[in-house]
């Protein structure tokens, strides 16, 4: 897919890795979160990964499923219709313009339920740049991949995925390649997992697109480590847990964006 | 037992496919990092199915164990109450743990043991589940730990001792409402974290491939059995065959056989009984097949009760073990294709059966197994007082003793 122009792999640096930040679409509540983004964009985040809401959310940890829930339970409810719609407002009109690129993390079933060639048509007319569907692997992503032309759908790769796997993973990856730091759930975790870096290598031997590093980065130090060994670093819980407050993302996000700089810049 | 896990090459009914879907249902709809451990899963399941030591093993432990093969007892009592001609009753009540859910966790156990797993996992809505896989657990000296949600922790108190009493570890999941399916999503969660050194033991046919097959596999011994038995009593004519749904193991394993052994023309009618709880109606139940739409959840595409986003619903059963919004993949299949029929029980109609099964004949069902009892009334007005009806009593009633006090029943 290297060959088609990419908003997601655009916006990784040369220089330096990038700093995708994820925050929950409608957490606490639509305006707070979209205060947030516009927060963690103006902090210096490369990419923003906006989480939708989503009842069973099986990849995600406590902090991450605690916001959905908080976002799904507010009157008239947050799904993915409406995380689309804030996505939209978010980038502008001018989607080339001067906010970060938006990825979508959503789960299956909001797609499907949606109707997946809507689904495609609303992200292109909000202008998202891609998207990441934990539950959908490459096997099972055929039917979206026939309708999201202009939308990257990254897919995710993992310690435990072998070399074959990894191939496919990375084969039908758009955008950039998701690699899952450690078995389990998103959350912060206390140390990088050892193995990191020969997992990023075994993910580079079969592509050129750049590997983005997530699940358990959540302090300046992990970001500064991971940052020496991926081309991208992923944050989420620790950014939502500060999402109520956009000057605690601002700060956050800021501080996290020194540290994947490293002394480089 | 090889000719019953084995289907034959000459059968009509072949689902799955490869990639474990049976029509659009069924697949793999997961997080990567557990992709390769159903692979090796998948594979090492084909692998046994061809080995005789493992198909051997899994006979005689249902045997000489469990104590199968299960009676299939005339309840001339109960068919004279409900008005039908006879009406047979397939024992899984009278299973060594109680219940069927114990042939799926000897075959699924059997399997981590061969595949060099020491630690097993579970789900578990009535503890029915729990309480099979910490026996064979401790049968085979493996670790065990249980997920259980908090609300179903409260209505089965007695088999969440037994389980801590097996040496199992019961662990608690409060999110949601605190039942199965959060149970199932807390269990998977966990498996993605500990993937490399646990196997999860799915209690129901549900789940991504290759569970829903393997556990269909597994339970098919209950409809195998059953068209023996048959025989043997020279039961020439059987007019249907009935059992309970909740993730749909006890009923696929009753009626797979009889679609793969029996020619379309030649079959019962089918039947599944879902929960309708309070009525279907009344937005409190678990009737996924008759009032939900296709979707994804638990890693597989199936009827699902959901909203407009995509959201899972909250299932509501007096039953536990039938609380789930989803079914397993198959019986969406077979609802689609027209092959097994299914319709709802409310929780008044299930203790009512509940409480004519114990008065008529002497044997106490679960709760669950009496959505399926619920039918039989129906049954005879649409078949006629001459019809000859099988029942899958999936399992026996003793954990439900509170519930159905609670409710009223023996005053
Ligand atoms: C006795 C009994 N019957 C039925 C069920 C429902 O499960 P399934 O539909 O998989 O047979 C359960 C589940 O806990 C059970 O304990």
């Amino acid at each position: 897919m290297g060959d088609t122009p990419s908003r997601l792999a655009d916006a990784f640096p040369a220089d330096r890795a990038a700093l995708i930040t994820y925050l929950m679409a409608g957490y606490p509540d639509r305006a707070t979160s979209l205060a947030s983004l516009r927060a963690a964009a103006g902090a210096g985040a490369d990419v923003i990964e906006l989480g939708v809401p989503y009842g069973d959310p099986l990849a995600d940890g406590p902090v991450i499923a605690e916001a959905a829930k908080v976002a799904r339970e507010q009157s008239g409810g947050f799904g993915l219709a409406e995380s689309i719609a804030l996505a939209a407002e978010f980038i502008g009109p001018d989607e080339a313009g001067a906010m970060p690129p938006v990825v979508l993390m959503t789960y299956l079933n909001p797609m499907m339920r949606f109707g997946l060639p809507g689904a495609a048509d609303e992200m292109r007319r909000a202008g998202v740049a891609g998207v990441i569907v934990p539950d959908m692997p490459p096997e099972a992503a055929r039917a979206w991949l026939t309708v999201s032309s202009g939308i990257d759908t990254v897919f995710l790769a993992a310690p435990t995925s072998t070399d074959e796997r990894l191939a496919v993973v990375a084969g039908a990856s758009g955008g950039f390649v998701y690699c899952v730091s450690s078995t389990g759930v998103t959350g912060e975790r206390a140390e990088i997992a050892s193995g990191l870096g020969e997992l990023v290598g075994r993910i580079r031997a079969h592509t050129a697109l750049p590997v983005a590093v997530g699940f358990g980065v959540s302090t300046p130090e992990q970001a500064a480590e991971v940052a020496r060994i991926a081309d991208g670093v992923i944050v989420g819980s620790a950014i939502v847990k500060r999402q109520r407050d956009a000057a605690a993302v601002a700060e956050l996000v800021g501080e996290l964006r020194s540290a994947v700089g490293g002394g480089e810049a | 037992m090889s000719d019953v896990l084995l289907p034959s090459a000459e059968l009509a009914y072949s689902a799955p496919d490869a990639a474990g879907f049976y029509g659009p249902y069924g697949g793999t709809f997961v997080p990567e990092t557990v992709v390769p451990a159903l692979a090796e899963l998948a594979a090492a399941y084909e692998q046994a199915l061809a080995d005789p030591a493992f198909t051997e093993e899994f006979a005689y432990l249902l045997r000489d164990y469990v104590g199968r093969p299960s009676p299939l007892y005339r309840a001339d009592r109960l068919a004279e109450a409900v008005g039908l001609g006879a009406v047979y009753l397939k024992r899984e009540d009278l299973n060594h743990t109680g219940a069927h859910k114990v042939n799926n966790t000897i075959g699924q156990c059997l399997l981590a043991r061969r595949m060099g797993k020491k630690r097993v996992i579970a789900e578990t809505g009535a503890g029915q589940h729990g309480v099979a896989t910490a026996t064979i657990a401790a049968l085979m000296g493996m670790e065990c730990a249980i997920f259980m949600g908090t609300e179903d922790i409260r209505r089965q108190a007695l088999n969440v001792y037994k389980m801590r009493l097996l040496g199992a570890e019961v662990i608690p999941v409060a999110d949601g409402t605190g039942t199965l399916a959060d149970a199932v999503t807390a269990a998977l969660r966990h498996w993605v974290e500990r993937v490399e050194d646990t196997f999860y033991v799915i209690g129901s046919a549900l789940g991504p491939h290759p569970y829903p097959r393997m556990v269909r596999d597994f339970q098919s011994v209950i409809g195998t059995e059953a068209l023996a038995q048959l025989e043997e009593k020279g039961v020439g004519h059987l007019d249907a065959v009935i059992a309970c749904i909740g993730g749909g193991s006890n009923a696929i394993g009753t009626f797979y056989p009889f679609l793969s052994a029996l020619p379309a023309d030649q079959r019962p009618l089918l039947v599944g009984a879902e929960a309708a709880g309070l009525g279907l109606e009344s937005g409190r139940h678990g009737a996924a097949l008759t009032k939900g739409s296709p979707g994804v959840l638990h890693g597989f595409y199936s009827y699902l009760l959901q909203d407009d986003a995509g959201n899972p619903l909250e299932a509501y059963s007096i039953s536990a073990g039938l609380d789930y919004p989803g079914v397993g993949p198959e019986h969406s299949y077979l609802k689609d294709e027209g092959l097994v029929r299914y319709e709802g029980v409310t929780d008044a109609e299930a203790l009512a059966a509940f409480a004519l099964l114990t008065r008529t004949e002497g044997i106490i069902p679960a709760i669950e197994s009496s959505h399926a009892l619920a039918l039989l009334p129906r049954l005879a007005a649409e078949l006629g007082s001459e019809a000859v009806v099988m029942v899958t009593v999936s399992g026996r009633g003793d954990k439900d003793m509170d519930i159905v006090r609670e409710a009223g029943l023996g005053g």
